[in-house]
């Protein structure tokens, strides 16, 4: 057993340090394949003298963990970490092997991977960020995920659970838990949400608050929320001043600190570790693109989309969007109708990406003027001759990771 | 009162795969030759309200079955049809406007009845992928419209019974799924298709037969450059999809 893990974690480092020299990516991922196929126990063995934190949902899961790593840095600088987005167990087994010494792990799962990972680590806490749609032609049914949460928490009673309580599929899910820090998480996007997933009657918001029409589901008391940009918790009120755009970040800072403070980080040191943060995986990053300054963006479903809009719109500067429906996008951009992109007009426009006739279409109805350029580089290039002030770029996953490559 | 309302049925149970884009289309191109128009979106908790058209979307297993249930006892969508509502029902929406269709364990559940076509659960995996089919011709009793192109994914086989016609014949992709290559199905003023999403803003011929049924009127042509590329790249890359066999 020891042998075979001995080499299982061996065969990581030499794998990857082997892809990396060869050119094929990082390796973070084939690295961690090859570790697993060896010893498929090598998750819970890399895991077990250490305290670990999961961080899941269908949006700000890559920002939320990468918040939390820096929360946590000053309880262990060389905590491990997979700040890539590798978010399923070959990237876990990766990152763990990069940090062995490390005493405390933050790990971003794929909300498919929660059971898994939940069983092979046991947790210290596991932070619930939302759930809706993403790339349904894939991974059908929000509803399927909320109940093997729902069914992983009842198995897990050593695992404090960080829940965003307000949305309902989380609430759903998380109030089978021991433990639970219930904390108010923001919840751009409701489409998903309005069905009780307890009893299948409709779900009534109002103001911050929501309740089942029929049955006993509603938003718990809260723990943690924001007022302004003032974080308030159990420990008092901190002002969160972060280097990251958006309500929606402040929302996933929230989370992490609410996750940190519980796991015993100090609230004002935390606050002034994440405000360090200034991308995420090249998210959020303000550089030249195709000789134009520029700020990238990713948004990968609708409610991602609907957040960035909305931040977009508020700015003033020219837009780009870029859409593909390459396989890790999803095939169907059929989603473009459930993206409120009215808050675009008026603004210069450029669409671009494989699909940017799927998306010229959909801006028609949207009413947002726009041109079309199929070369996302020159797309850029055209927003920016339209209009003053850095190009905001949105892109779905493969069209975001192309414009990222660039030059 | 507006000349045309166009109610957007349930979106909060039947709204998958951005389903309120077709409301959203017919309300615009409507609109956009000066007729008055309201967009209504209809929630499952209150009492349908009266339209023209209602736009029916996909969903998923649990809360198709939830939405046809309440369909049928609010009962004013067939008394809405019967009186020369248009519908247009797609995927989940389209299965539940049937006589019955399959929820996620495969029992059976009454439909609305608006269509004649029975559904099950496939055996095969999930039909997902482009699909492009030829409505049938006028001289067929069909609605004469060009090619459609759109995407559709969904697990049941359909099958249209009591002499129901179909919308329109496979050309790539599953539809229906039976071996009769049928995909959809029409019956008066009521318009079926696997074809789900928004799937009007692929096909905006169909948009302006659906509101030409409503008003009664011919409708000037609008300048759809920019559907007409998407069309035929959509349609030139349907080519390219394996034929799916068919799952009976």
């Amino acid at each position: 057993m020891q042998a075979r893990r001995w080499i299982a974690i061996q065969a990581v480092g030499i794998v990857n340090a082997t892809s990396r020299l060869i050119g094929r990516g990082s390796g973070t991922v084939v690295g961690g394949r090859a570790g697993l196929a060896i010893d498929p126990a090598l998750l819970a063995e890399l895991t077990s003298a250490k305290r670990v934190l999961l961080v899941s949902g269908t949006n700000g899961k890559t920002t939320t963990t990468a918040l939390l790593a820096a929360a946590l840095g000053e309880l262990d600088p060389g905590l491990a970490t997979n700040s890539t987005g590798s978010n399923m167990p070959p990237g876990h087994v990766a990152s763990l092997v990069a940090a062995r010494g490390a005493s405390i792990a933050v790990l971003e799962v794929d909300e498919a991977y929660v059971e898994e990972l939940t069983h092979a680590t046991q947790p210290t806490a596991l932070v619930l960020l939302n759930l809706s749609r993403d790339q349904l032609d894939r991974m059908n049914e929000v509803r399927m995920i909320a109940e093997r949460w729902r069914r992983t928490l009842r198995s897990a009673p050593e695992t404090m659970v960080i829940a965003n309580a307000d949305d309902p599929l989380v609430v759903y899910a998380a109030r089978e838990a021991a433990v639970v820090v219930w904390v108010a998480g923001g919840l751009v996007w409701r489409n998903d949400a309005t069905g009780c997933p307890a009893c299948g009657s409709r779900i009534h918001f109002e103001g911050g608050g929501w309740a089942c029409e029929r049955c006993e589901l509603s938003r718990p008391a809260l723990g943690w929320w924001l007022d302004g940009q003032e974080a308030i918790g159990p420990p008092g009120s901190v002002l969160l001043s972060l280097a990251l755009p958006g309500r929606f970040n402040e929302h996933n800072a929230l989370m992490a600190l609410a996750a940190a403070v519980s796991t015993g980080a100090v609230m004002e040191r935390a606050v002034n570790s994440m405000a360090t943060v200034h991308d995420v995986a090249g998210r959020f990053i303000s550089r030249p693109i195709g000789g134009c300054q520029a700020r990238l963006m990713l948004a990968k479903n609708p409610a991602g989309w609907s957040a960035l809009v909305d931040l977009v719109a508020d700015e003033g500067c020219p837009v780009v969007v870029s859409i593909n429906a390459r396989t890790a996008d999803g095939a169907d951009p059929s989603w473009l109708f459930d993206v409120d992109f009215t808050h675009l007009r008026g603004r210069p426009v450029v669409a671009t990406g494989d699909r940017w006739r799927d998306l010229s279409v959909r801006l028609r109805y949207a009413e947002v003027e726009h041109v079309t350029q199929a070369d996302p580089l020159s797309a850029v290039q055209l927003a920016a001759s339209q209009g003053a002030g850095p190009v905001q770029v949105i892109g779905n996953y493969t069209a975001f990771r192309e414009l990222l490559s660039s030059r | 009162m507006s000349q045309l309302r166009v109610a957007v049925v349930y979106p909060d149970l039947l709204g998958t795969y951005g389903d309120g884009g077709n409301g959203e289309i017919l309300a615009a191109r409507a609109r956009w030759r000066g007729i008055e128009t309201q967009l209504l979106q209809a929630s499952s908790s209150d009492a349908l309200p009266e339209a023209e058209i209602y736009c029916l979307g996909g969903g998923e297993d649990g809360p198709q079955v939830l939405a046809a249930e309440r369909l049928i006892a609010d009962g004013r969508l067939s008394a809405a049809v019967a009186d020369g509502a248009v519908v247009l029902a797609v995927c989940a929406g389209f299965q539940i406007a049937g006589l019955c269709f399959p929820d996620a364990q495969g029992t059976s559940h009454e439909g609305l009845s608006l269509l004649g076509i029975t559904t099950t659960k496939g055996r095969g995996p999930r039909a997902v992928g482009e699909l492009a089919a030829d409505v049938l011709e006028a001289s067929e009793g069909g609605l004469d419209l060009p090619r459609l192109t759109g995407f559709e994914n969904h697990g049941g086989v359909t099958t249209l019974v009591d002499g129901t016609r179909p919308l329109a014949r496979v050309i790539t992709g599953v539809g229906n799924g039976g071996p009769d290559r049928s995909e959809g199905a029409v019956a008066g003023r009521v318009i079926g298709t696997y074809l789900h999403g928004p799937v009007l803003a692929r096909n905006p011929a169909m948009a302006d037969l659906l509101l030409a049924l409503s008003l009664g009127v011919e409708l000037e042509p609008l300048d759809d450059s920019r559907e007409e590329l998407l069309r035929v790249e959509r349609l030139s890359r349907a080519s390219g999809r394996e034929g799916s066999v068919p799952r009976p």
